[in-house]
């Protein structure tokens, strides 16, 4: 018995490990390509059909890549920074719900890499540790840029971890627990957060996009302030890892996303499904549900950054601090009285 | 009227420094237009030409490299005459003349040639009053879609009769069958 779970497991830690690789690296090619559709491009088509071994291309050069190190005073920390927002980037997969359970050689197996029941608290520790590899990376590289463009993300980071973790508690009071698997079986039917919690899924959304660094919030990024930004000293592969865990940060936040406020692997229907067609297709499908909800918000993130511009520094700080901050208090209230008057 | 509000193209803005609504100043709805125009657009027909398979279309006036021609026989048609290099706005042309052998009669149409003839395409702006300026109709701007190949020497790019003048399988080829015979 004990070795089936670490066998399900291992299988499960896997393919999600896999799968979150797989998705960061098509993201790339996403990215480019919805770019090029927003602005009436083709975009990449010369690698493979219609492109689709581009990434695999850009790997390639990446590796090929020369690779420069400054004289930093610690080389090791130089090294350290991609590997540390690489890893904080794909822990947080680990207690994301991907399906409620297969039954399959006579268990019943739960797809999902671990159930702890502080998962929430557990992504917000392991994303706030995120900012260490865009700090480290920033310092190690020697260059006051890269280290003013490290500080301004680092700040950026934590304001809105603030506004996050405050949009997040609306929500707890709501569902009364921490665990992601009791949140997603919450959502049963069409019985979304999001129709409960407008307010806080707008604050979580913006927190999102600042979290995982994308434009609008891309302050970490500045070609025309910061030379280039944290990373300005970094190339090749440490420079792809980088930009690699952007993506896959974008990849997991779009799936907490999905799971928190969007019904996660569940669809209008799915106890029927379960009655009649048979618990395995019923959550097939479910999984396929979880995986088009996610597509969407890695759509919409691109989609927003290829339309809106970047914020100016005092902006971001002013929306962070002053907006969504007093925004996420003033819902608390609100669903703190709501719950009251309901019970 | 005053200076200020005179518009010429009719396209003249005021710029307007009205305080913001609060639903403008949430800016949530100019995002969500913002969102509406980029979504019409991955829907719109693209405009890339994909370059090796297709190429542009060329414009009825284009222009593109000189090229000296020959008359119906394959002589030279050009007689040195000077007037390209005087019409040439960015003096890129410059030639030497020289007179016509007994023997060279096949060679050069008229009794003076232009022994050498030469466009610097550093400075040739492929405006076309050579074209316009001769009277022997010996200076051509061809179709061609060869630019001027990149060098890294500057005189690589000083043209000569070499590769100016019309070759010659391609005169043979625009030479009447009668002729030939």
């Amino acid at each position: 018995m004990e070795q089936a779970i670490i066998i399900e497991k291992s299988v499960i830690i896997i393919a999600v490990f896999a799968l979150t690789m797989l998705m960061a690296m098509y993201s790339t090619l996403a990215e480019r390509k919805i770019a090029a559709w927003l602005q009436d491009r083709i975009g990449p088509n010369r690698a493979g059909k219609g492109g689709i071994l581009q990434p695999l291309a850009d790997g390639l050069k990446l590796f090929a890549k020369e690779e420069f190190i400054p004289n930093t005073p610690n080389k090791f920390l130089f090294f350290v920074g991609p590997a540390v927002s690489m890893s904080a980037a794909l822990m947080t997969s680990a207690v994301i719900p991907w399906g409620d359970k297969l039954h399959l050689f006579g268990r019943d197996i739960i797809l999902q890499a671990t159930d702890i029941d502080v998962a929430l608290l557990y992504i917000f520790g392991v994303l706030s540790v995120g900012i260490y590899g865009v700090m480290i990376g920033g310092w190690a590289s020697n260059n006051k840029f890269s280290l003013m463009s490290a500080m301004r993300a680092a700040s950026q980071m934590i304001s809105y971890e603030v506004a996050m973790g405050l949009s997040i508690i609306a929500l707890i009071m709501m569902t009364g627990t921490l665990s992601l698997r009791e949140i997603a079986a919450g959502q049963e039917g069409m019985h979304w957060n999001v129709f409960y919690q407008p307010l806080g899924f707008l604050i979580f959304l913006v927190c999102s996009f600042a979290e995982t660094n994308r434009t609008p919030f891309d302050l970490a990024e500045c070609e025309a302030e910061l030379i280039g930004g944290y990373h300005t000293e970094y190339s090749s592969m440490k420079m792809g890892f980088y930009l690699f865990a952007e993506y896959a940060s974008m990849f997991i936040s779009s799936t907490i996303l999905a799971v928190l406020y969007f019904g996660a692997y569940n669809y209008p229907g799915m106890n029927w499904m379960e009655e009649n067609v048979g618990i395995n297709i019923a959550n097939i499908i479910g999984i396929i549900v979880l995986f088009l909800k996610l597509c969407f918000f890695i759509f919409f993130y691109m989609w927003v950054r290829w339309t809106v511009p970047r914020f100016r520094y005092d902006q971001l700080m002013r929306l962070g601090w002053k907006i969504l901050i007093p925004l996420s208090i003033a819902n608390i209230i609100i669903t703190g009285i709501v719950i009251l008057l309901v019970e | 009227m005053a200076i200020e509000t005179i518009s010429l193209s009719g396209r003249k803005k005021e710029v307007s420094n009205k305080k913001m609504t609060f639903w403008e100043s949430l800016y949530l709805v100019a995002i969500f237009k913002g969102l509406m125009i980029t979504i019409k657009h991955l829907f719109t027909r693209k405009v890339t030409i994909k370059y090796p398979e297709q190429t542009r279309e060329l414009s009825p006036v284009y222009r593109g490299q000189h090229m000296l021609m020959r008359d119906d026989q394959g002589r030279e048609r050009c007689t040195a005459c000077g007037l390209c290099a005087l019409s040439c706005p960015a003096e890129a042309i410059t030639m030497k003349a020289e007179e016509r052998k007994p023997d060279e009669m096949h060679l050069y149409r008229e009794e003076k040639y232009a022994s050498i003839y030469e466009i610097n395409m550093l400075r040739c702006i492929f405006c076309g009053l050579c074209e316009e300026a001769c009277p022997k109709e010996a200076i051509y701007l061809t179709k061609s879609r060869v630019m001027v190949k990149s060098a890294t020497n500057r005189e690589d790019f000083i043209y000569g009769k070499d590769k100016l003048v019309m070759p010659l399988d391609m005169a043979i080829k625009n030479t009447p069958n009668t002729a030939a015979n």
